[in-house]
């Protein structure tokens, strides 16, 4: 007869879960702390990076460039709606370019990425694990986490600044057309305020989070694929939630960060 | 690209054969998952020029042993020694060195998808910035080993099962590692794919005299490997009149000559494919294929009738 276990007490479970929780944190932790140190020491694989980089940069800048022109537009129709209301349309521009470059760009950004790349990098990740590529590599010599996290890792944090440069100025062409076509604003009038409402804290502000959020999304992406674990469910759970826990983190973050950098720049 | 690979000659540290030491050995080794223990204190030697058979059933631990000899997992107790290194005490940045002198043949091949076969078979020569035309002969060479030069620009995706385990025969042999393991390399195949992959593995135990662990469930593999052998002069598998006639360096021959392996002939005694049967996390048999098959024991009967 197998020993039945002693039914255990609802306190023990309960900080079973939250070990186990805070385990996956300290693992999260320490594998990103690793794919950062991996970028200042030898071997590099540039030839990965780059290839990453064409992945993500290239690969996003279509969904960029479309969400970013609409995004601009209706920030547009929006704003002009409560403007009208005070006769003050001509201040659009500067509406837009403060919510697109401090805000809309940076998050929007990195949601859409997360969405594109994170699931990426855990599908491709968590399938090379469930076949045991990952295990190869390693019998093979080589550091999957150097090999495989830390080029994606430094690529997305090259390119989603990038991206987010490419949206803000898309937005802004998409809030002008908007503007020009139904508020009959002319472009000196929109560009000349645009530009005007931003001063250098606006653009560290915007310049700042993608590095952040890119650095989220594509450690969580990574460490949700190497920690697959039940053959392709478990790749199709590790796909769902890098996507969800690279979104919720990056807004999440994005508050903190958001509160610090005006508490520094736009005193 | 920037490499950080120790050059070989300050590597060789990890391919010195002690003499009188075996390759491989396992002391009291103890793994588990979810507070059971799967491995319950198994211990056995590998030594230099033998091919060590695991047999057993599913679940039985066979992967986990290899695993553990290539300090892919560590185990909770007892002692893994490879090479006169303690593998389970290694850091993982001194086992990727130390892994660089052992082969690894995974179950389904874990071949990478995205690199050609030649990419995949030239993986680690390409990763210790071997030269191009040293990797162009090596690739060449162990992919004519294995028959499968003509699929050299293929990519795995368009290879069957029994190919894929072929090139991931030559990915691990490619550089000619002194250890070899092989976890189930005829798992799934079709009887005359599975004598192919047996057949290449005993070329490489005895044109290379390479040193093996290898896990099956197929009783026919052992019986193969002990029974067969590779003639060079004739390039053919031929079966041996005397089970045993080319003999590694075993405890016999230590005992014999510390220091010096004496000819392969005059160590008859000792086979150099020796079988494992695991069961229940522990060493049920340990011995020649010989004495497995006529082992008057009711378990092993059983098991060698269930797998005709």
């Amino acid at each position: 007869m197998p020993e039945e276990k002693e039914p255990q007490s609802v306190p023990s479970v309960l900080g079973d879960a939250i070990k186990r929780q805070v385990l996956v944190v300290q693992d999260y932790a320490e594998l990103s702390v690793q794919s950062l140190k991996n970028i200042f020491t030898p071997p590099r694989y540039w030839v990965d990076t780059v290839e990453q980089m064409d992945i993500i940069g290239v690969g996003s800048l279509p969904i960029i460039a479309l969400a970013g022109f609409f995004i601009g537009g209706v920030m547009v129709l929006q704003t002009a709606a409560q403007f009208e209301r005070f006769g003050e349309t001509a201040l659009t521009g500067d509406a837009v370019a403060l919510a697109l470059v401090r805000e809309l760009g940076p998050a929007i950004t990195a949601l859409l990425v997360a969405g594109r790349n994170a699931s990426g990098m855990a599908s491709e990740l968590g399938s090379m694990v469930v076949t045991e590529q990952v295990d190869a590599m390693r019998a093979l010599g080589t550091d999957p986490i150097r090999k495989l996290m830390t080029p994606r890792v430094l690529a997305t944090v090259l390119m989603i600044p990038l991206l987010t440069a490419i949206f803000d100025f898309v937005g802004l062409v998409g809030g002008f057309l908007v503007a020009y076509f139904t508020l009959r604003l002319g472009a000196v009038q929109f560009w000349t305020r645009a530009i005007q409402a931003l001063v250098f804290g606006d653009l560290v502000q915007g310049f700042a989070k993608p590095f952040v959020f890119a650095f989220i999304i594509a450690t969580v992406g990574c460490f949700m694929g190497l920690r697959v674990k039940g053959g392709t469910q478990g790749v199709g759970r590790a796909t769902t939630s890098a996507v969800v826990i690279s979104s919720v983190m990056v807004i999440v973050v994005d508050t903190f960060l958001t509160k610090l950098l005006l508490w520094m720049f736009l005193k | 690209m920037t490499r950080d690979v120790p050059p070989r000659a300050a590597r060789e540290k990890y391919s010195e054969v002690v003499p009188g030491e075996p390759l491989i050995s396992f002391k009291d080794v103890r793994i588990g998952f979810d507070e059971s223990d799967v491995l319950q204190g198994i211990s056995f030697d590998v030594w230099p020029g033998e091919t060590k058979v695991l047999l057993g059933e599913g679940g039985s631990g066979k992967t986990l042993i290899m695993k553990l000899a290539a300090g892919l997992l560590r185990p909770d107790g007892g002692r893994v020694t490879v090479m006169g290194q303690d593998v389970g005490d290694m850091p993982e940045k001194e086992l990727l060195n130390f892994r660089r002198h052992i082969g690894f043949v995974f179950q389904e091949g874990a071949l990478f998808d995205s690199m050609t076969v030649a990419e995949n078979v030239s993986f680690r020569m390409d990763e210790e910035n071997v030269e191009e035309s040293e990797i162009e002969t090596h690739v060449r060479e162990a992919l004519r080993f294995v028959e499968m030069e003509p699929s050299i620009e293929k990519y795995p995706g368009e290879l069957s099962g029994g190919m894929r385990r072929r090139v991931s025969i030559a990915r691990a042999l490619v550089d000619n590692p002194p250890i070899v393991f092989y976890d189930s390399p005829t798992a799934g195949l079709d009887p005359v794919t599975c004598q192919t992959i047996i057949s290449l593995i005993l070329r490489g135990r005895d044109s290379q005299g390479v040193t093996s662990l290898l896990a099956t469930q197929r009783v026919q593999d052992a019986f193969g490997l002990a029974n067969f052998h590779f003639d060079k002069a004739t390039g053919r598998i031929v079966r041996d009149k005397t089970n045993g006639a080319r003999s590694p360096q075993g405890p016999a021959a230590a005992s014999a000559a510390p220091g010096s392996a004496p000819p392969a002939a005059e160590n008859p005694e000792f086979p150099p494919t020796n079988v494992i049967v695991l069961r229940g996390g522990k060493i049920y048999f340990e011995g020649a294929a010989d004495e497995l098959l006529h082992s008057p024991d009711d378990y092993l009967k059983e098991f060698l009738a269930s797998a005709e």
